[in-house]
């Protein structure tokens, strides 16, 4: 039944929060206006507080609204319909939730309507400046997920809006307005992954929090309080780093165990948009540290956390405008949204941009030159280094900007993304990566002592000869693994080497004197892991699956190309890189079974979720169910069991990698299983299959007439006739009292195994049906044809088809473990960090000299010792 | 000269030399024959060809060749490009699955020989967004 009532209630839930933001913007500005930090005007800030809190309230009952809808299958709503569907699990419905565009805007409107109210609670003093900045977001979030037309102009484009408004065309609803599909279209198979369930609320909290050193850096710029903003806001700042660079390498994870395009980052633009403000967000990090420390780099400061919140606002332009066309896979559809977002961006740029420049010259810049003995200054230039890297992916990312630039001043541009764009980011990026190395083990080193020749030679010496020692060692293993080191990668090694001991040194003695101290050496050990990771797993990534048989054409092109596919026949084993694979067949995933569920026990029914079990089905020496129960299975997911034996050990492991037919998604969707070592990870995946949609071509049928005990060869394969019997699966054929059903059973010898075969005949109302059974391991039907009663003699059918096969693709990520386990270090170091710059700002709270002073005298201490 | 004004300069020549990598790597978007051109002239970087599946009445893809019990990594196919220059495509990996679903072809790589060697192919699939069907609308009410 059509339900319009909650629609209506999330549309008004939507134009209220918009409203209310638009007052709280206005009114926490009249508030702090004219006014010097810490004091406003009562009674609009009073008014403006109401107002944030209706926005609050208004923006839950949209959230509430939207999941209500998607919950109970309302598919009269359009969200609903096209994002989920009734087989949906509930966890998977939460990303359903932000599968479209309107709905991640809402999980951003939300991160920062929490923020907000913690700031109005936490950070009382710089409520109104900073608040006014957020509502000012917040206006224009919501007017993203506004759906009203104003002056023939439509503003937003909102998640409530009813299929019958959206498909106007469909004739459906010409002749029935009221009519409800049954069934959701769906959500994209590749998104029904744990990751996506908590990946996107993730980064879209980095998004999020990247406003509020934004928010407090405009504050103290209009308020002219230019330094003090720097002590509230870094601890929000770190919780962004660390949340954001976290939300990165989730999404990182889930391409690596979903996608198959063999690895970890793709340089897609979508990816790209995000890594370029957590760059420089780390890089404003380090710049306001550095002020907090010796009051230096304030300007910096100002720039670069500016620039990290304007770089988000320009992802979402990138990601959410449909400027990217054709140069990502996977960026959102275009809404019709690009002139309100790109409002949004200038709105933002303009405002800070102006604000900066006619401060700029108050900012207080430091009056001493930094030396070479001055950690600050290696600081500051690893902060340069990681925005020249932001810089360059920029650069290039934006590519498709130009051309739709370009185009729009009438000028026909036809630029595309470089060809190659692993080896375009990489030659820099690379770079980039052993001076961060580099310089972080360099810099943490000299932060934590007094600094001229002779000490800094001491401390250098004993991470500096461990780095060359060990990096030789790991040379020589290379070489002796018989593979190549390029001049760049023993670079590359040596210096994340480096960054690895000399954090670590740091870390030991700083956990003798105080624990908190050490989150920054945490993070750097880590950053330098992961590039450690990097380089090991995308330099050395091997191919297993290199094809060495079928180079039928290969002749027209002598040159070496990369075959990487083999072709395995079911149950036929082959050689591959160190190991025999062999394909043994089609599984499901059956709820409540552990492991997989060969299909050959099932039965599929009419009901695509339920199958019937055609022997018991037993897991681990437990039985699950026994043979003729109905079972549900998920049918989405075949998976295409995959056995591994490594020549030399013996050793044998399974890897089941998945592919999931989708109409909608035009295909077959493959997803890799990957074998996970300590030091290695086996990556396989599926790149063909014969086409699932298409009817297999069977053979014409050959008729045996045949006695009890007969052997015949079929297909290459010697069967005996072992007799008669009534059928025992006929739960599936709804058999009445009087009727009749037989079934042949054969005993087929296959190259690994027996197959019993039983196809069945079976008379019913005097009519007569045949159920013929095959083996799909060899290629194999039978059909029970008949039954001569005078002389016990029956006659089959027999057809063959092409044997299954799979194509697989198979490689090995070496070290794969120390990208992963870096950026635990990194989170981890993040959030000590994180706790140490909570204290402090909590301290400073009161603002009181006394104890701004003991600040000042705890950090030459810490120089000192 | 400061320090700062050596890390200025520095800064400012890296940023040249990503500009400048950038404009050298970037590849474009031509048509089959300004890639044929480039490949006469002994040209041999990869560019960018958007093209179209050329189908017959019954919308079946023409000229699709893949026979994966010969060889997995060998696929041919035919695409038009925008200004209807037809050109034989080889791609040495398996078809892509969702490829005779894609309305637009994108490919990347060079003329060589007779025919252009691709070594990405990017699809346009219908997306689910702009679906404008509901399966058995009319059937069930």
């Amino acid at each position: 039944m059509l339900n319009t009532f909650i629609g209506d209630l999330g549309h008004i839930s939507v134009i209220v929060a918009f409203v209310a933001a638009t007052v709280a913007a206005y009114s926490y500005y009249m508030a702090a206006r004219e006014k010097p930090l810490g004091e406003t005007d009562a009674s609009w800030l009073r008014l403006a507080r109401t107002s944030f809190l209706v926005h609050s309230g208004a923006v839950m009952s949209i959230i509430i609204c939207l999941f209500t809808i998607i919950y109970s299958h309302r598919y009269e709503y359009y969200y609903a319909w096209s994002h989920s569907s009734n087989h949906l699990p509930v966890h998977y419905m939460i990303s359903c939730f932000w599968e479209g565009q309107e709905g991640s805007f809402l999980l951003w409107i939300f991160w920062h309507v929490i923020i907000g109210l913690a700031i109005m609670r936490f950070n009382r003093k710089w409520e109104a400046p900073v608040m006014a900045v957020f509502a000012f977001v917040q206006l224009f979030l919501t007017s993203m997920i506004l759906g009203v037309v104003l002056f023939d102009v439509k503003l937003g484009s909102s998640p409530f809006i009813l299929l019958r408004d959206f498909l106007t065309d469909l004739p459906v609803f010409k002749t029935n307005p009221d009519f409800v599909p049954k069934d959701g279209t769906g959500l994209n198979p590749l998104l029904q992954n744990y990751w996506m369930v908590i990946h996107p609320p993730t980064l879209f909290l980095g998004f999020a929090l990247t406003l509020v050193p934004f928010a407090f850096a405009i504050a103290g710029l209009w308020k002219g309080e230019l330094s003090k903003w720097i002590k509230p806001a870094l601890p929000w700042a770190l919780f962004g780093g660390l949340v954001l660079g976290v939300g990165v390498m989730m999404g990182a994870y889930w391409a690596y165990e979903t996608l198959n395009f063999g690895g970890y980052w793709n340089w897609d633009p979508v990816e790209n948009a995000v890594y370029i403000p957590w760059l420089v967000l780390v890089a404003s990090i380090h710049g306001m540290v550095l002020w907090q420390r010796s009051r230096t780099a304030l300007r910096t400061s100002f720039v670069l956390v500016i620039a990290s919140f304007l770089l988000i606002l320009y992802a979402t332009f990138l990601t959410r405008s449909g400027v990217l066309g054709n140069a990502s896979v996977h960026s959102f559809t275009d809404l019709g949204l690009s002139g309100q977002l790109l409002i949004y961006l200038l709105a933002f740029m303009a405002l800070a941009i102006g604000l900066l420049v006619w401060r700029w010259k108050s900012i207080p810049v430091s009056e001493k030159e930094l030396t070479t003995y001055n950690p600050e200054l290696w600081v500051f230039v690893g902060a340069t280094v990681l925005c020249l890297g932001a810089f360059q992916v920029l650069f290039t990312t934006s590519i498709p900007v130009y051309n739709a630039f370009l185009g729009f001043l009438g000028i026909k541009s036809n630029l595309a993304l470089p060809a190659d764009q692993i080896a375009h980011y990489t030659k820099i990026q690379l770079w980039m990566g052993v001076l961060v190395a580099f310089l972080t083990g360099l810099a943490q080193i000299m932060w934590w002592q007094k600094n001229d020749k002779n000490t800094l030679a001491n401390s250098l010496a004993v991470p500096g000869i461990i780095t060359l020692l060990s990096a030789a060692l790991v040379i020589l293993l290379v070489r002796y693994n018989k593979l190549q080191m390029s001049g760049t990668y023993i670079v590359l090694l040596t210096t994340g080497l480096f960054g690895v001991l000399a954090n670590l040194g740091v870390v030991l003695t700083l956990i003798k004197r105080r624990v908190a101290l050490s989150g920054g050496g945490v993070a750097h050990i880590g950053i330098s892991l992961m590039l450690l990771g990097i380089l090991a797993s995308a330099g050395y990534s091997n191919i297993i699956s290199k094809n060495v048989s079928g180079l039928v054409y290969s002749k027209e092109f002598p040159e070496d190309l990369n075959r990487d596919n083999v072709l395995l026949w079911r149950n036929d084993a082959a050689p591959m890189g160190g190991y025999d694979i062999s394909y043994t067949g089609q599984y499901y995933d059956v709820p409540g079974v552990p492991g997989y569920v060969n299909k050959e026990l099932l039965f599929r029914t009419d009901d695509e979720y339920k199958a019937l079990a055609r022997a018991d089905i037993k897991a681990e020496g437990k039985t699950y169910y026994k043979a003729g129960d109905t079972l549900e299975i998920s049918p989405e997911n075949t998976y295409y069991r995959v056995e591994y034996k490594q020549k030399e050990s013996g050793e044998v492991f399974t890897l089941y990698p998945r592919a999931q037919v989708n109409e909608e998604m035009g295909g077959l969707l493959a997803s890799p299983d990957i074998k996970r070592f300590v030091d290695h990870d086996i990556y396989s995946h599926i790149s063909s299959v014969p086409d699932p949609s298409k009817e297999k071509d069977w053979s014409e049928v050959k008729e045996y007439t045949l006695a009890i005990g007969d052997t015949i060869y079929l297909n290459d394969y010697f069967a005996v006739f072992r007799g008669v019997e009534p059928a025992h699966e006929t739960a599936g054929l709804g058999l009445a009292k009087g009727d009749l059903a037989i079934q042949g059973d054969f005993l087929v010898f296959g190259e690994k195994k027996q197959y019993h075969v039983h196809p069945m005949f079976v008379v019913r109302n005097r009519l007569i049906g045949r159920v013929s059974d095959e083996v799909e391991d060899l290629g194999l039907r039978l059909t029970f044809i008949n039954v001569d009663p005078s002389d016990k003699k029956f006659t089959f059918g027999v057809s063959t088809t092409q044997k299954d096969y799979i194509i697989l693709k198979a490689m090995e990520k070496p070290f794969i473990n120390l990208l992963w386990s870096g950026t635990l270090l990194m989170a981890v170091g993040f959030c000590m960090a994180l706790v140490k710059r909570r204290r402090e700002a909590s301290i400073g709270n009161g603002a009181t000299p006394v104890v701004a002073g003991q600040k000042q005298t705890r950090e030459p201490k810490q120089q000192l010792a | 000269m400061k320090k700062s004004h050596i890390l200025a300069i520095a800064v400012i020549a890296v940023a040249i030399g990503i500009i400048m990598s950038t404009v050298g790597d970037a590849s474009v978007y031509v048509s089959f024959r300004e890639a044929r051109e480039r490949a006469a002239d002994g040209n041999l970087t990869k560019v960018h060809v958007v093209g179209r599946l050329p189908r017959d009445g019954q919308k079946n893809i023409m000229g699709l060749e893949y026979n994966p019990t010969l060889d997995p990594n060998y696929f041919a196919f035919t695409l038009v490009d925008t200004n209807r220059i037809a050109q034989r495509v080889i791609y040495f990996n398996p078809k892509p699955q969702d490829f005779d679903k894609s309305e637009q072809v994108v490919i990347t790589g060079a003329m060589r020989n007779e025919v252009f060697v691709a070594d990405k192919i990017l699809l346009k699939c219908p997306s689910k967004y702009v679906e404008k069907d509901i399966k058995g609308a009319t059937a069930a009410r």
